[in-house]
């Protein structure tokens, strides 16, 4: 089967493309990429002008929730989501139940991937047996089984010691070591960011010291090691410090944050009748200056990657008093959307600097394949209509999980199609017509 | 819209009912005034002054916010709860002979009220309705027993009583 | 000077902060005339008779519990109690499956108390009762505000400009809010007081004085306000004894002596003797602790009957 995208604006910040450009796809691969290519036959698809191809994107902090949590997702909805938020690829959190801390769990994560065959699936592995902290898993194995990463996310790596032989070990197999940043005792049972708003809700709070304070420890542990540390969901303005500092110092350290960390605060608890669970999640919305914070570590590259960190719940979860719901929402459906509106159109970042965050980087800092296009690589594609009007619809989402803070909002930026080792797994037929692109 | 009564001719209606209760009752001796909310309470103030000045007698004088006994207060029809002002009677009320005073008479609903609110106050020897203004429509078996003007009107007409301690004149206004 | 509603916005009572000054007069106004009620012979009026009422306690409570249902049925209304240990939440029902069981008896108010912050604005999502918050979590507790400012209005005559102290576990107190919120809506000038371990965020956006010193927060106050302080804040390293907190910031008749000579001492109860307050104290003349409870009622009536109305608002 072949395609050939004809004159399409191509931005692959890592080839260094942004530009008119042809590419010609041949069954699963990228044939050719290149200007005034003869189609042969090929079927050629024409795209607005407006739309932008770019490299697959790729999630890399996703709760997909299999095994033993089906109720809230499962590999094939998680993916089915995934590939509608033009994702082809996820990275997947070791928080299931059993956890992911052996090779048979990732190996049924694998196996879920391919019969699902929607969007590519990378399990991170757990850094230690059951997220216990006692103990660290078979890392040698878990990466032999696929493992691209390991975290305890859910908590924090316990012990400065515990971050350390992890880093150390981890470099072996070139991973880097990912983690949840939060002190317990400064958590304590807090629920929501510590300030004016959860006073006046009367909810127990969690200062942004809370991460920062564990952010510096693994930047020690890194600088110590040489090892790669990675910032899981960042959202404090103290973090974002550190990781400037690290950063200057040389140190291995990246960063991710994910889009309710640089569009909302606390105050958007208060604001809506209150105690709306749907705006709970942890790390918590923070301040404005926190906010504003993350979006200055977006634009002036201290932040390498944007991740969703979706995490969805069933809606009986969800539906408890605000204290006793469980942390979390949904991002996979909502991200690029809110990042084209709220980023690029309100003139935070440029369109390049987007694909960067979603695609080079997260594929760079895991080392994983894709994040750019090459002839002869695999033919990941996502093409984005920059200016497609979109009003989030909760109930219409492919991800069994409905928690999302943003439902109803109308932004400018859709997805378009998805497209995974040549073939198109995701349409979104009201922005494409219906026959633009079909499978054989 | 019509005058129906000035000032002159509501002091002497109730200088003349003050004067019926003295005779009636024979004498003013174990008498309590009770003035509905919010009219009838300087009405009654009024007749305690002519009765002292016929019989030389001190009547004890209360007033009373019927609010809480109303019949409709949960209907939609009457929309936001009206607002209560405070009930005074610091007086026992047993074996009195209490005279209900209010300012118009109209569907009796109000008088079954007050009577129902006055009954958990105690147990008067009698309860006797004095009302400056009767308008006709009687929804309920009650009978004024002291009345100082009948005026017979529609139901779309509003009869309104304006007194110089709440409005700054006296006089009875019908209108429609 | 504030003019005085005529009626209530809202359905509910869910926290001062969606009272105006206005409705505030409005509520105290109403609490007077049915004071009065409490005064007669037979403290009745039939004014909600034939309304259903439900008192749903999640979290014990014997004077608060006590007080709503000697209000509803001052005011003639069914009312039923239900207290966690005898019901279903223990076998583990939610709060949402525990409103939509009770909502099925179709009741016309619910009086709610829960130890979460928030539990009263989920419960009004679910039922079409008017839902009243006797106390969530940390939020607030409304009508001992209200009540609070009963008392303040009965003895001094006026909130506004009235200097009001209050002191202890500000961060963990509904009623602190609550008061707080109100004082300063009407008026009054607020200064809170307590270690710096338990003072809560947000304090200055409202116009609230905060300090660690008694003796400041005392000097020339018409009102001091204590509040509870409970035995657990010694595990969460809030506070190192019982023993050096009533030493710092317990209400003694010395420290008293700083007050405006007139000065009223309220606590909502119930009270820790030696711990924030002084026996002397709680007993003496400036103590008003008890009328409060009386006002209680009264307050519950007035809010009870303010709700109860046809249209009622928006909910």
């Amino acid at each position: 089967m072949r395609f050939l995208l004809k004159s399409v604006h191509l931005v692959d910040p890592a080839a260094g493309r942004n530009g008119t450009f042809d590419l010609l796809v041949e069954n699963s691969r990228i044939a050719r990429i290149g200007r005034d290519l003869p189609a042969g036959d090929a079927a050629v698809v024409d795209l607005p002008s407006s739309f932008v191809v770019t490299p697959g994107l790729i999630d890399i902090h996703v709760h997909l929730r299999e095994p033993g949590q089906e109720h809230k997702e499962t590999v094939a909805t998680g993916t089915a989501s995934a590939v509608a938020g033009g994702f082809t690829a996820v990275a997947c959190m070791p928080n299931t139940d059993p956890i992911n801390d052996n090779v048979a769990v990732t190996e049924l994560i694998v196996k879920r991937a391919a019969e699902a065959a929607l969007a590519r699936v990378y399990p991170i592995g757990a850094v230690s047996l059951g997220s216990k902290g006692a103990q660290l898993t078979e890392i040698g194995d878990l990466c032999k089984a696929g493992c691209v990463a390991i975290t305890d996310d859910g908590r924090p790596v316990q012990t400065a010691l515990l971050m350390r032989r992890a880093l150390e070990y981890a470099s072996m197999f070139k991973i880097p070591v990912i983690d949840h940043c939060e002190d317990p005792s400064l958590k304590g049972d807090g629920v929501m960011h510590e300030g004016p708003a959860a006073s006046m809700l009367g909810l127990r709070g969690i200062p942004g010291v809370a991460e920062s304070v564990m952010v510096e420890r693994d930047i020690s542990m890194a600088e110590l090691t040489g090892g790669h540390f990675h910032v899981a969901h960042m959202s404090a303005r103290q973090s974002l410090r550190a990781v400037r500092d690290g950063k200057q110092r040389g140190v291995h350290v990246t960063a991710e944050v994910a889009p309710h960390h640089f569009l909302l605060t606390d105050e958007a608890i208060v604001e809506r009748g209150g105690y709306d669970t749907n705006f709970k999640m942890n790390p918590p919305l923070r301040s404005s200056d926190d906010r504003d914070a993350m979006l200055d570590g977006l634009r002036d590259g201290s932040i390498d990657v944007i991740a969703t960190d979706h995490a969805p719940h069933h809606a009986d979860e969800k539906a408890l008093e605000f204290d006793r719901a469980p942390f979390g929402i949904v991002g996979l459906e909502t991200c690029v959307s809110l990042c084209f509106d709220r980023l690029v159109h309100a003139g935070h970042i440029s369109i390049v600097r987007l694909i960067e965050l979603l695609a080079a980087n997260p594929a760079r800092v895991m080392n994983l394949p894709g994040g750019t296009l090459t002839e002869g690589g695999p033919a990941d594609i996502t093409i984005l209509a920059p200016d497609a009007p979109v009003t989030v619809r909760a109930s219409a989402f492919k991800s069994k999980g409905r928690n999302t803070p943003f439902d109803g909002w109308t932004l400018k930026g859709a997805v378009a199609a998805t497209i995974v080792g040549g073939r198109a797994v995701y349409v979104n037929e009201g922005v494409l017509g219906r026959k633009t692109l079909t499978n054989p | 819209m019509a005058i129906v009564m000035d000032a002159d001719r509501m002091a002497r209606s109730i200088t003349r009912i003050a004067h019926e209760i003295v005779e009636r009752n024979r004498g003013a001796e174990n008498l309590a005034l009770i003035g509905v909310r919010a009219r009838g309470v300087p009405i009654a103030a009024r007749l305690a002054a002519d009765i002292k000045a016929i019989a030389n007698v001190d009547v004890p004088t209360g007033a009373l916010d019927i609010t809480l006994y109303r019949d409709d207060l949960m209907l939609h029809a009457v929309g936001p709860q009206p607002v209560i002002r405070r009930t005074e009677i610091g007086f026992s009320i047993d074996d009195r002979l209490i005279l209900l005073v209010d300012d118009v008479l109209y569907t009796g609903r109000t008088t079954r009220a007050a009577l129902d609110a006055i009954i958990d106050f105690g147990r008067p020897r009698a309860i006797q309705l004095v009302v400056l203004i009767d308008r006709g429509h009687r929804e309920l078996p009650i009978k004024a027993d002291y009345v100082g003007r009948n005026i017979p009107t529609s139901r779309q007409q509003s009869v309104q009583v304006r007194l110089q301690e709440i409005d700054g004149r006296d006089e009875v206004e019908v209108e429609g | 000077m504030t003019t005085v509603a005529t009626s209530l916005r809202t359905r509910h009572l869910l926290g001062i902060e969606d009272l105006t000054a206005p409705e505030i007069d409005l509520v105290l106004q109403t609490a007077s005339a049915m004071k009065e009620v409490g005064t007669r012979p037979i403290k009745k009026v039939p004014t909600l008779r034939g309304r259903t009422i439900i008192n749903l306690f999640f979290e014990p409570s014997t004077r608060t519990r006590m007080s709503f249902e000697l209000a509803e049925k001052r005011l003639s209304a069914d009312t039923l109690g239900m207290t966690t240990s005898g019901s279903s939440v223990v076998k583990g029902e939610t709060l949402a499956d525990t409103a939509r069981t009770i909502e099925a008896m179709s009741p016309d108010m619910i009086v709610i108390r829960h130890a979460s912050s928030g539990a009263p604005h989920q419960l009004a999502r679910i039922s079409r009762a008017s839902i009243i918050n006797a106390g969530d979590g940390m939020h607030e507790h409304p009508t001992q505000g209200l009540l609070d400012a009963f008392t303040m209005l009965e003895r001094k005559g006026r909130l506004a400009g009235l200097k009001v102290a209050i002191v202890g576990d500000l961060l963990h107190s509904r009623v602190f809010r609550s008061n707080a919120l109100l004082l300063t809506k009407m008026g009054a000038e607020v200064r809170a007081c307590g270690p710096a371990t338990l003072m809560p965020f947000g304090m200055a956006r409202l116009g609230i004085h905060t300090t660690s010193s008694i003796d400041e927060a005392v000097a020339g106050a018409d009102v001091v306000m204590m509040l509870r302080v409970q035995h657990e804040r010694m595990q969460g390293l809030f506070l190192p004894s019982m023993r050096e907190y009533f030493n710092l910031f317990g209400l003694t008749v010395a420290r008293l002596k700083h007050a405006a000579p007139d000065v009223i001492v309220m606590h909502p109860g119930p009270m820790n003797r030696g711990v924030e307050i002084d026996s002397e104290v709680a007993d003496g003349p400036w103590s008003v602790i008890l009328d409060q409870v009386a006002n209680g009622v009264a307050v519950r009536m007035a809010v009870l009957y303010l709700l109860a109305g046809g249209e009622g608002g928006e909910p």
